[in-house]
């Protein structure tokens, strides 16, 4: 697969296949493409590398979003280098915690193993991208989480809110067993489940009575 | 009237800050011109560098720099330097190399050509002890006074060791209390068996991942750490440099559990490598890294005799640990042999422990070290010891579990509080014991049902800290905290008692945290569970402090006598009328002397003093060590009820349902405190079940190196619902009555599912942590298991 391939192919259904096969087609090992940062031009140094960056428009919280992107870069590096968005978290190399969650269209993902290219001309939204843009009133998901004084360390908060965010699109209705379930793509090392999941049950109700 | 804070759910105020992205991780830092440093790791468990060619690295575009092992602070002994010439395990860092991004410093180091001498390693702690057998050091294996020696056990000890008997070697901490074997000769029923417990990597959210960078002489450094204050002075420790020319910054931190105490090794490379090259550096640590010098719990391979009367009181203990301490050590099996003897109350006990040091990644305390692991192993043989005698498996614990007439260990340490028992009780009812007992051994299809207890006690507090508080003439009262923000929420927590001794509602208190350029008191590392104790004491001290002063301000302004003046919702009354506190603040700056802080205690802990003397002049300063003293060692408890079932087809344990109790004092912050005796409970689970750590015996290397293989337990591996209670009697000793809780919880919870399992099993224990389902399988269908009964690292 080319450069402009993937960069161009934008598949609706990207899969870890995809993934991998981006990142190993722009020379970069799988074990640490998704975890590594690029340079930006921006710093002005010459880097060993010869994949060149292309200069693409993102859709992020609602904004039109310039950013140089390298072919095999991962949204979580987009976001957090290039962009300045650092609400998404990093805790595993790749797809082991949730860590990184966004929405891509509404669904929730991993930041962390997916190609920036992938996401060219779909709706990003970050945890930065929640609260109200002129009230910067809280999401219902967030009021949930206060509501509840849910997490202790919060690393994991973020990736665990946009999937609250998520579930709440598919199932507004949920049971506690269904919640956690919808929940389950994100490791809380602190084990905080039971309060989560009072949030995520708080914020379905926040949610209905919107 | 202002509000009771103590006792009520308060969201801390770092809350919105996490869940809008605000919040910054040390990762999340960034300073013009930074760049990234990689780590080149050891390959092999034990090596010397020969040598090192990094001139093609040197010469690629975008590198800028390396820095080595001879750049460092070099350790002598078994102690840890943040890179080395002579790695002690797989995963030790032997260089950093910096360049312009992190592609280019990861492609410099696989261009780095290191040459290696390969040695002798040691990965089983107890394989170590056989004569003849490879040491982790060159020099030997055991580190005093004189240096390094070489520890083995005799060839007879091993024989009676392989006969499957309870050996009787030399141990280099040994000690007893009363008659064990006149004890054990009373005993109706002895119960002997050998224990394993598995070394686990702590695997805290965020990596250890720090940033810092240099202005001529000053270190800015941004570190993920449990502590702040305590973590500072470390760091100046390490580079050997004036703690007053570090600019601290930890304000958020994704988790430690003992892994992350007062900083870590690797917070030097940063700061040294940004030294050398004049530019900010950033180390992210992968999860992969994470694993090899993300620190670990030791394991323990363990001989142990416990001795019954008639009535199930456990009359005599003998217990051997050797532990696996990793190449810079651990004191985890102190510690176990202390909460063994509290726990069981035997009155008669030997204990001898051998630490080994070993070629497997470091060791540190975890969430409960020691006992932890002593307990989820003990609690099923207590459980035994009652189905032997016919005594009901919750009377067993209530009747050996202490008192408030304790006296354990060595030295007869007495404690401030117990109420174990309480716990107990008030677990026992909310479980309701009697109905779910009769479950026990209920077959459903393919599934047996299993009941379990767990009782674990850890350390809970300290003292003689220092509390600091300026009420600004904004009238809003600044709590400094120099204690960390990893979760607890004790930063806030702790602010309450001084808030409530003012009069303040919640929304007058600012807490101030993180930044030691903000001015932070001499504080306890964020660790043992320590701080709600430790600073509620520290501040209700300069609470105290600060309110004599406003009262003394409000006399000398209105007139009267000091103590005739109140102090409600932001305002002093009294017999010359009221002011607010913000016109107080105001009056404090004019009066000088102590009350802004120009003069100040002389009591206080140095390390106070100059972050003191940041704040004169800008109010009314409450300051004040912590004079309480107070007698014995502080300890909480939490007594954790587990339901399971248990799959013989396939070995897979589900657990239904979890109870957690604690007494750990007066409650500060109830949800809070659900949330700690929780998560620790499912550490726990997660400790004694599904993290599985499996290294290669021939290789000396770990196989489970990420989360998926060492696996934490999830969302779904637990019930939908778990309930929490606290007995909620206040420590005497202390006055606010708080003592601390992050320990204990993960021994009540692994030791919960160990029993509830073996309950499963018909009241087989299996001894051996992680049970995991070829574990159980085996057991169950009578095969024998492709791994010796002692053997370590198996999984
Ligand atoms: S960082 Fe993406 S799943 Fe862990
Ligand atoms: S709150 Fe710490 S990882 Fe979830």
């Amino acid at each position: 697969m080319s450069q402009t391939e993937l960069a161009g192919a934008q598949p609706k259904e990207f899969t870890r296949r995809t993934f991998i096969k981006g990142v190993i087609a722009t020379g970069a090992t799988v074990s640490s493409a998704g975890y590594l940062f690029r340079g930006t031009s921006l710093l002005g140094a010459a880097t060993y590398q010869t994949a060149t960056e292309r200069l693409i428009t993102l859709s992020i919280n609602g904004q039109d979003r310039r950013v140089d992107v390298l072919p095999h870069e991962t949204l979580a590096m987009t976001l957090r280098y290039k962009l300045g968005l650092t609400g998404t978290k990093l805790g595993c190399d790749r797809a082991e915690c949730g860590a990184c969650t966004v929405l891509v269209d509404g669904v929730n993902q991993y930041a962390c193993s997916m190609l920036t290219h992938q996401v060219r001309g779909r709706a990003v939204t970050t945890i930065e991208g929640l609260e109200n843009p002129d009230t910067g009133e809280l999401s219902v998901v967030q009021k949930a989480v206060m509501d509840e004084g849910g997490f202790q360390c919060a690393f994991c908060a973020p990736g665990f809110i946009m999937s609250m965010t998520s579930m709440l699109d598919t199932n507004p209705n949920p049971t506690r067993e269904e919640a956690a379930v919808a929940l389950s793509g994100n490791l809380c090392r602190c084990a905080d489940y039971e309060k989560i999941l009072n949030c995520a049950m708080r914020a379905a109700e926040l949610h209905r009575s919107v | 009237m202002a509000e009771k804070l103590i006792g009520t759910d308060i969201a801390p105020p770092d809350l919105h800050a996490k869940i809008t992205g605000r919040a910054k991780y040390a990762e999340d830092f960034r300073a013009p011109g930074m760049v990234f440093a990689k780590l080149l790791l050891s390959p092999m468990p034990h090596a010397r560098v020969r040598d090192i060619d990094a001139s093609r690295a040197l010469a690629m575009p975008g590198v800028i720099d390396i820095l080595t092992a001879d750049e460092v602070p070099s350790r002598e002994g078994p102690r840890e330097a943040a890179l080395t010439n002579h790695p002690r395990y797989e995963g030790e860092p032997i260089l950093a190399v910096a360049a312009v991004d992190e592609e280019t410093a990861a492609a410099a180091i696989e261009a780095i050509r290191v040459d290696f001498e390969p040695l002798p390693f040691a990965i089983d702690p107890l394989e170590s002890l056989r004569p003849g057998s490879p040491n982790a050091y060159v020099e030997g294996n055991q580190y005093g006074q004189e240096g390094w020696s070489e520890y083995k056990w005799t060839a007879a000890d091993f024989a009676a060791i392989d006969r499957g008997e309870f050996p009787d070697p030399e141990c280099p901490v040994e000690w007893s209390k009363g008659d064990v074997e006149a004890a054990f000769a009373e005993s109706e029923l002895i119960l002997e068996e050998t224990i394993v417990h598995q070394s686990l990597t702590h695997h805290p959210m965020e990596p250890r991942t720090n940033m810092a960078y240099w202005e001529n002489d000053r270190l800015y450094a941004f570190v993920s750490t449990q502590s702040t204050q305590a973590t500072k002075f470390a760091l100046a420790g390490a580079l050997e440099m004036d703690p007053e020319d570090i600019t601290f910054v930890s304000e958020y931190c994704g988790g430690g559990f003992g892994s992350k105490i007062s900083g870590t090794t690797i917070m030097q490379v940063p700061a040294l490598f940004s030294r050398k090259i004049g530019r900010p550096v950033m180390l992210r640590i992968t999860r992969y890294e994470e694993n090899y010098i993300g620190r670990a719990r030791p394991g323990f391979q363990s001989w142990l005799r416990m001795g019954f009367l008639g009535n199930g009181k456990c009359n005599a203990i003998d217990l051997i640990i050797v532990q696996e301490s990793g190449p810079y050590g651990a004191s985890d099996f102190n510690t176990a042999g202390m909460i063994a003897d509290l726990t069981y109350t035997p009155g008669n006990m030997r204990f001898r422990g051998v630490p080994v040091y070993t070629n497997t990644p470091p060791k540190a305390a975890q969430r409960g070290p020691g006992g932890a692991q002593i307990i989820s192993m003990m609690e099923p043989i207590l459980e035994k010891a009652a189905r032997e005698l016919g005594i009901d498996r919750y009377e067993i614990h209530m009747l050996n579990a202490p008192g408030p007439d304790v006296a354990f260990g060595p030295r007869g340490t007495t404690l401030t509080s117990v109420h174990a028992r309480e716990a107990l009780e008030l677990g026992a009812e909310m479980f309701d014991w009697e109905a779910k007992s009769a479950l026990s051994g209920q077959r459903n299809g393919t599934k047996v049902t299993g009941i379990g207890i767990g009782l674990s006690p850890y350390t809970a507090g300290s003292r003689d800290r220092d509390g600091m508080m300026v009420i600004r003439p904004d009238g809003k009262l600044y709590v400094h905290q120099g204690i960390g923000n990893l979760g607890t929420h004790s930063i806030a927590d702790t602010a309450r008692p001084a808030a409530e001794l003012l009069g303040l509602s919640w929304d007058d208190v600012v807490i101030v945290w993180g930044d030691t350029s903000k001015g932070l008191p001499r504080s306890t590392v964020q660790a043992g569970s320590q701080t709600t104790h430790a600073h509620t004491r520290a501040n209700h001290a300069a609470g105290m402090d600060a309110l004599r002063k406003v009262r003394e301000v409000a006399a000398a302004t209105l007139g009267g006598s000091a103590a005739a003046y109140r102090v409600d919702n932001g305002r002093v009354s009294g017999p010359g009328g009221s002011m607010t506190f913000g016109q107080v603040a105001q009056r404090a700056i004019a009066m000088g002397g102590e009350y802004d802080g120009h003069v100040l205690p002389e009591d206080i802990h140095e390390q106070t003093v100059p972050a003191a003397q940041m704040l004169v002049g800008q109010g009314l300063l409450g300051i004040a060590r912590d004079n309480y003293g107070g007698e014995g060692s502080i300890y909480s408890w939490v007594a954790g009820f587990a339901v399971v079932e248990l799959d013989v087809e396939t070995g897979a344990v589900e657990l239904k349902e979890y109870l957690g109790v604690t007494d750990c004092g007066t409650v500060l912050h109830p949800r809070s405190l659900g949330a700690q005796v929780l998560g620790g409970s499912i550490q726990g689970m997660g400790m004694a079940m599904t993290q599985r750590w499996v290294f290669d015996p021939k290789w000396g290397v770990p196989f489970a190196n990420r989360l998926y293989t060492a696996r934490p337990p999830g969302m779904l591996d637990v019930p939908a619902n778990l309930r929490w209670g606290s007995v909620g009697i206040a420590d005497p000793q202390t006055p606010v009555g708080a003592k601390g809780i992050g320990e204990p919880p993960v021994g009540a919870g692994a030791a919960a599912l160990t029993c509830a399992v073996a309950d499963a099993m018909g009241g087989k224990c299996l001894c051996r942590t992680p049970l995991t389902p070829d574990i159980i399988l085996a057991e169950l269908e009578g095969r024998p298991l492709p791994f010796g009964r002692l053997d370590q690292h198996v999984g």
